[in-house]
């Protein structure tokens, strides 16, 4: 059911990541755990087991040397819309208790951790393993605790939780708006952390139908392509190269089949 | 003269061999409650599952004993709604095995979830587009047309049944006890098929992804179906093994020859509908979203084209061909045959729905993830088997089970 937002106009936020950019190093990673108390243990090395919000993976084209090139690629949640744009993304269709939820008013998928009872349909559902569990709960080294964030919870075992395009970041920005009596919040208010911490500037966030903010023209850049396309799971998080063996790594195509390359998209406005 | 607590007219064996019996399957128990203890008590990183692995042994097993269990709800419609009583002989063991099965997967559910104490949550906070919502009202009220459905059973033992109250209570249940089974037939039909919606409506898995008929995917109908034929299968072959152990002939070949053939019929006709959904699945779904049929069954060291071959032919065609004959159900090995790789095909239809669907990379980058149960999941896994075996061991010896149990044994 469509909510109709109230005292604002609805919003698309999204990001947009140009993959010619990124370094691979590492730093939205690394600002998404200390932003969103995301949990680790001592032994990282299972990667399966490794709770995160943003993961960057590391991919090349397949050549030998000297024509090998690599392409790092941060997978946050694409926050997906879902098959006709109305908010029926794979996850929140499937969960039994509501604990997830498409909201209309920012286009974001909230995860409510008190809410969910870690079924892990969610998981299964999404294609893009942006969804993590606690297998543990979080054990907190010497006084990190005193310096996590007060305004995200921390999760308990037993719960599954993902990248929220720092749903908290928006909170404050549309609390500081009431305060000054605006209906509207900046571009330059609301940024994820990720994109804040990235020193290429590789990531673009904001509302992808506002006109005035960077990530509406780059998503409709001719270069610019999604994860999985053809699942039509409608994702918000739009990637940059202009190199077309990345665009192929990010979908999969039988023989014969070519990625969309150099060709301007068609528009990805949200059905009203 | 104290009233036998073994039913009039069949003999059963020795009190301390018996509980000896227990004994044995009652330490395989203990270490399944072991293991469940330190999954309730540490956290669900007692097991292999992973965030690739969501859904792993566990949900399988869940999957499969409710597959199997679908005897129960397929021989009450047979014997309370189109009559044949025949099927009579053999119902209340179908209702004993269901039983066991259903209390089993609302144990592993318990055990599975990550907060057992918000499983209510599914019921309290529903969400009433969701395929998993269905499967947890209708599976518990089934559960409870069930327990319903048992519990004059368990009336008739002797000393019971001796009660005027229990007595009066377990025949009026049996004068109303069409209406649990109507209603059993209903809810099993939603329920299995929602278990082939819990796959079958995930867009985001090519593998596990069906079209279907408003918003049923076609896998809701075939896990029904499936779950109707395979169901009496799993009944037969529980009760030829009891037979093998007991010594002793408990239901007529002719019960066993009827319920082959309606399940041999249902078999052959699943098996068509299954080969139609995979070709349409293959030809049109998968390729739409970017993947041939061979990308599913290749690169990796498990899933190969022979868990499709061993699904629908040995699993599928082979026992259907057999049951449909005349001569392949009156043969004992035959029987035993068909059914048990009927049982064994539903449970890799099962399996691949449930843990090929995780295994199956999406990302063109990514690659199949691997998985294989850690010992606290195949403990807490045979514990519902082995808490099921105790309560048929009480069950035969307790209750008057098997209508014909006296006239096939003359010697006793």
């Amino acid at each position: 059911m469509q909510k109709i937002p109230e005292h604002t106009t609805a919003k698309r936020y999204g990001m947009v990541i140009d993959l010619d950019r990124c370094t691979g190093c590492g730093a939205c990673m690394v600002a998404c755990y200390a932003e969103n108390n995301v949990p680790f243990k001592k032994d990282e090395s299972d990667k399966m087991l490794s709770t995160n919000w943003i993961r960057v993976h590391k991919i090349t084209n397949g050549k030998p040397f000297p024509d090998t090139e690599a392409c790092y690629i941060p997978i946050p949640c694409m926050q997906c819309a879902g098959q006709h744009n109305d908010g029926h993304s794979p996850c929140v269709s499937v969960c039994p208790a509501v604990a997830t939820d498409y909201d209309h008013v920012t286009g974001i998928v909230s995860q409510i951790y008190t809410r969910c009872f870690g079924c892990r349909y969610c998981m299964a559902a999404c294609p893009y393993h942006a969804r993590k569990f606690n297998w543990w709960d979080p054990v907190w080294p010497a006084d990190l605790e005193k310096s996590l964030n007060p305004r995200v919870s921390p999760r308990m075992r037993g719960v599954v939780e993902k990248c929220t395009f720092c749903y908290h970041r928006y909170q404050q920005a549309r609390d500081k708006a009431y305060v000054e009596e605006r209906t509207e919040i900046e571009e330059t208010e609301y940024q994820t952390a990720c994109a804040q911490a990235c020193p290429a500037n590789a990531i673009a966030f904001g509302d992808l139908d506002n006109p005035a903010h960077a990530v509406h023209k780059l998503s409709r850049n001719r270069y610019a392509f999604r994860l999985l396309e053809k699942l039509q799971t409608n994702p918000k998080v739009y990637y940059l190269s202009t190199r077309k063996w990345v665009h192929r790594a990010g979908d999969n195509y039988l023989e014969g089949e070519e990625p969309d390359f150099g060709k301007k998209p068609q528009s990805h406005a949200q059905h009203k | 003269m104290t009233t036998p607590a073994i039913p009039e007219g069949v003999k059963r064996c020795p009190t301390r061999k018996f509980v000896l019996w227990l004994a044995v399957v009652g330490a395989v128990l203990l270490w399944g409650v072991y293991a469940m203890y330190l999954i309730w008590y540490k956290g669900l990183n007692q097991t292999n599952m992973n965030d690739a692995y969501g859904f792993a042994l566990w949900i399988w097993a869940d999957l499969a004993v409710i597959a199997w269990g679908g005897g129960a709800f397929f021989s009450g419609f047979l014997a309370y709604i189109v009559g044949r009583k025949e099927i009579k002989h053999i119902i209340n063991y179908a209702v004993i095995i269901g039983f066991i099965c259903y209390s089993s997967a609302l144990l592993i559910l318990a055990i599975d979830i990550g907060q057992p104490l918000r499983g209510w949550f599914i019921f309290w906070h529903a969400n009433v587009h969701s395929m998993l919502t269905e499967v947890a009202f209708c599976l518990s009220v089934y559960f409870a047309v069930l327990a319903i459905e048992f519990l004059p059973l368990v009336f008739e033992n002797p000393k019971l049944k001796r009660i005027p109250f229990l007595h009066h209570m377990g025949h009026n249940m049996h004068e109303v006890m069409a209406v649990f089974a109507a209603t059993g037939v209903f809810l099993s039909f939603f329920h299995q098929g929602s278990l082939g919606g819990v796959a079958g409506v995930l867009y985001g898995r090519p593998f596990a992804y069906r079209e279907g008929l408003f918003i049923w995917p076609w896998t809701f109908f075939l896990f029904t179906w499936s779950a109707a034929a395979a169901g009496p299968m799993f009944t037969i072959l529980i009760t030829r093994i009891t037979e093998a152990i007991t010594r002793k002939k408990l239901v007529a070949n002719s019960v066993y020859q009827f319920m082959g053939k309606v399940s041999g019929w249902m078999l052959l006709t699943y098996g068509i509908a299954k080969i139609i959904d995979t070709y349409v699945w293959a030809t049109q779904i998968a390729p739409s979203m970017g993947f041939k049929l061979m990308d599913f069954y290749s690169g990796n060291p498990v899933y190969g084209i022979w868990i499709l071959f061993a699904e629908i032919v040995l699993g599928t065609a082979v026992p259907a061909l057999i049951l449909i004959t005349r001569r392949g159900r009156e043969n004992g090995v035959l029987l035993f045959t068909a059914a048990t790789l009927a049982v064994i095909g539903v449970g890799i239809n099962r399996w691949a729905m449930v843990l090929q669907v995780m295994a199956a990379p999406l990302l063109p980058f990514e690659d199949w993830y691997m998985y294989s149960p850690s010992w606290q999941e195949v403990a807490t896994t045979v514990l519902p088997f082995a808490y099921g075996l105790m309560l048929i061991s009480l069950a035969h010896r307790y209750l008057p089970v098997f209508p014909q149990e006296r006239e096939l044994n003359p010697g006793n």
